[in-house]
């Protein structure tokens, strides 16, 4: 079966933001980027389920700046066969991701999408879950294990009291949790490769989806700072203070 | 106005991030009723129709809302929404399934994990793991939300609401539920535990967490945490993990023990009220904002403590 990746850039997990002065958002200038943590999951699971003979091609797409084009690429030399961009600099909120998604859906037939649970930038998690009712197809969230079971899909998810597995019939969405696999590094070779790689140009107009956004950015302001408190000297001091402020 | 909201529940009891929700929905404003779609979940109904300010309970039976199944979920709740101004759930792996659903299938872009209602249309959330707070306003006639409970006072239980029996759609749907592995425990849950002792990597096995960790928590009466390194390597099963992606706490004391203090596990913890830090690296991130940081060896100072308190 064929089965679409949806990646996503944004900003490296090792940088800490910075809110810009103005309050319209994150300070992303000169910024180190990278692709979403859960999305190289996605991939990963992609390339597995192809080296286990279920998946047949894989194909990334994502959605933002030319720039995302090395976050494709970074796919396609984990193993994604090739990569569609849906360009625009404008901010696509997950509602429009999810159209844009399901137009790409309709023209390529996959039977199966893999998302990640949640981009570490925006925090939304909803891209999967919404592009799973559009289509009107079943999901499988925060998947910490995924096997084909005949004409289904059999998912582990990672839910507050602990794992639950559910079966879904497919076409079907995953989206991926932590502790799905661990991606793979790309290597030397396979990132010359991938430079080879198909990836087809388009614009959310192409798909006739209006990406207007629903919400608008008010403001983005820094967090209230907690102060650092002080050092103890033993376990007794520690006992101590926590007495002192009722914390015991 | 009205909104609809959620009820996380056990079938056999409501939780308390239900009576929380319900609290963002009255901030929101208008009647607030509370949807109970479960499977022999009579009892938590009934608790729901104790939480103050409800207009009604809509109680619904049904198999496939034994387990909360997304897409029963969906089924049952669009129809619904023609009646409602807004839906509200809980930011739980529960609403955080269903609620992208439901508000697709509407047509609106969900605010998600709100953190506080300034209006009908404006709300504050967290992004980029904590480090900033943005406030936004939804152009949406009707408003999808899900909630951090961590940052509402429950409402109380001393309300008297009516509970209204609603009929389950048809079905069939493209999913079934199979099985669940959950581990059950006598300590606090960690979501609402008024104390948190969490362990992170420096535990090194899944042996020395429970021989450090437990006993600790219990002479606390805390709840359980972990780092997502910890639970990565198996030390802790994945629903301790405090985190971006995990749980989000905020009790009145969390004590951090071999755990360094990445931002994305700050973003879990830093709302408690008092945060102790036990660390053998002074350098360690965590003391950055810690209320009482304690340097050493942390094999040598929880025996100590736990047999101190
Ligand atoms: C302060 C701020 C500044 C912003 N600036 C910009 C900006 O400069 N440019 C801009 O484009 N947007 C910007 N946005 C909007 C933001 O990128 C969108 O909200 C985002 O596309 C969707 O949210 P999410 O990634 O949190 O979705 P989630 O639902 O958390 O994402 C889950 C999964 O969906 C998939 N997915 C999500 N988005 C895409 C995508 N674009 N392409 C492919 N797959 C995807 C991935 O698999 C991802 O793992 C900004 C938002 C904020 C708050
Ligand atoms: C996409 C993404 C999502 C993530 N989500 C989360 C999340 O939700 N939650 C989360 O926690 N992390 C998350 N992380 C991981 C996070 O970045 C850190 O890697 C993780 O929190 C580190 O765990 P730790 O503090 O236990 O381990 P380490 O960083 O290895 O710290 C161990 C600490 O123990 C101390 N130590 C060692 N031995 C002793 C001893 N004998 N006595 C006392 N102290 C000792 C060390 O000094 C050190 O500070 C995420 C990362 C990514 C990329």
């Amino acid at each position: 079966m064929k089965v679409l990746v949806p990646v996503k850039r944004v900003i490296d997990p090792n940088v800490r933001p910075r809110v810009k002065a103005d309050g319209s958002g994150v300070d992303l200038a000169n910024i180190k980027m990278a692709m979403n943590p859960f999305c190289e999951i996605s991939v990963e699971e992609a390339v597995r389920l192809k080296e286990k003979g279920v998946v047949t091609e894989i194909v990334i797409v994502s959605i933002g700046p030319a720039q995302a084009q090395e976050t494709i690429r970074i796919g396609l030399a984990m193993g994604g066969d090739r990569g569609i961009l849906v360009q625009t600099d404008a901010a696509v909120e997950p509602l429009a991701v999810a159209k844009i998604l399901a137009k790409i859906v309709e023209a390529e037939q996959p039977q199966l999408v893999i998302t990640g649970k949640q981009a570490i930038d925006d925090d939304s998690n909803q891209t999967g879950q919404m592009l799973a009712a559009l289509l009107g197809w079943p999901q499988g969230t925060f998947a910490s294990g995924v096997t084909k079971d005949g004409d289904k899909l059999s998912v582990t998810r990672e839910v507050d009291g602990g794992l639950q597995t559910v079966s879904l019939n497919l076409p079907a969405v995953v989206t991926t949790d932590l502790r799905l696999n661990e991606p793979r590094f790309a290597s030397l070779p396979n990132i010359m490769k991938a430079k080879k790689k198909p990836i087809d140009m388009k614009t959310p107009a192409d798909y006739g989806v209006d990406v207007a956004p629903r919400l608008t950015i008010v403001k983005v302001a820094e967090p209230k700072k907690r102060e650092a408190g002080e050092k103890v000297a033993d376990v007794d001091a520690l006992i101590a203070k926590l007495k002192s402020v009722g914390a015991i | 106005m009205a909104v609809l909201v959620l009820a996380e529940h056990s079938n056999s009891a409501l939780n308390d991030v239900t009576a929380k929700t319900v609290a963002a929905a009255q901030a929101f404003g208008g009647d607030v009723d509370v949807l109970v779609a479960g499977h022999h979940a009579k009892a938590a109904a009934d608790a729901a129709a104790k939480l103050a300010g409800v207009r009604k309970v809509l109680h619904v039976e049904g198999e496939a809302f034994s387990h909360a199944l997304a897409e029963a979920v969906e089924a049952l709740v669009v129809p619904m929404m023609a009646n409602y101004d807004a839906f509200f759930a809980p930011a739980t792996t529960t609403g955080k399934n269903v609620s992208p659903r439901i508000a697709a299938k509407l047509d609106v872009m969900q605010v998600s994990e709100i953190t506080k209602v300034i209006d009908k249309d404006t709300f504050e959330r967290p992004i980029y793991a904590g480090n900033a707070i943005m406030t936004v306003k939804s152009s949406d006639p009707k408003k999808v939300v899900t909630v951090r409970g961590t940052a509402f006072q429950p409402v109380a239980s001393s309300g008297s609401a009516s509970v209204e029996t609603v009929a389950a759609p048809a079905g069939p749907y493209l999913a079934a539920f199979v099985s669940e592995q959950v581990q059950k425990s006598d300590r606090p849950e960690l979501a609402s535990a008024k104390r948190v002792v969490s362990g992170g990597r420096a535990l090194a096995s899944a042996d020395q967490f429970n021989q450090y960790i437990l006993p600790l928590a219990d002479k606390l009466g805390a709840g359980v945490g972990a780092s997502r390194a910890a639970v990565d390597a198996g030390y802790a099963p994945n629903d301790f993990q405090v985190g971006q992606t995990g749980k989000v706490v905020a009790p009145e004391l969390y004590v951090a023990i071999g755990i360094s203090g990445a931002i994305q596990h700050l973003a879990g913890m830093k709302d408690s009220k008092i945060i102790v830090a036990i660390n053998k690296d002074e350098e360690a991130p965590i003391f950055q904002i810690a209320d009482y940081g304690l340097v050493g060896d942390l094999f040598k100072i929880v025996p100590e403590l736990t047999s101190k308190l």
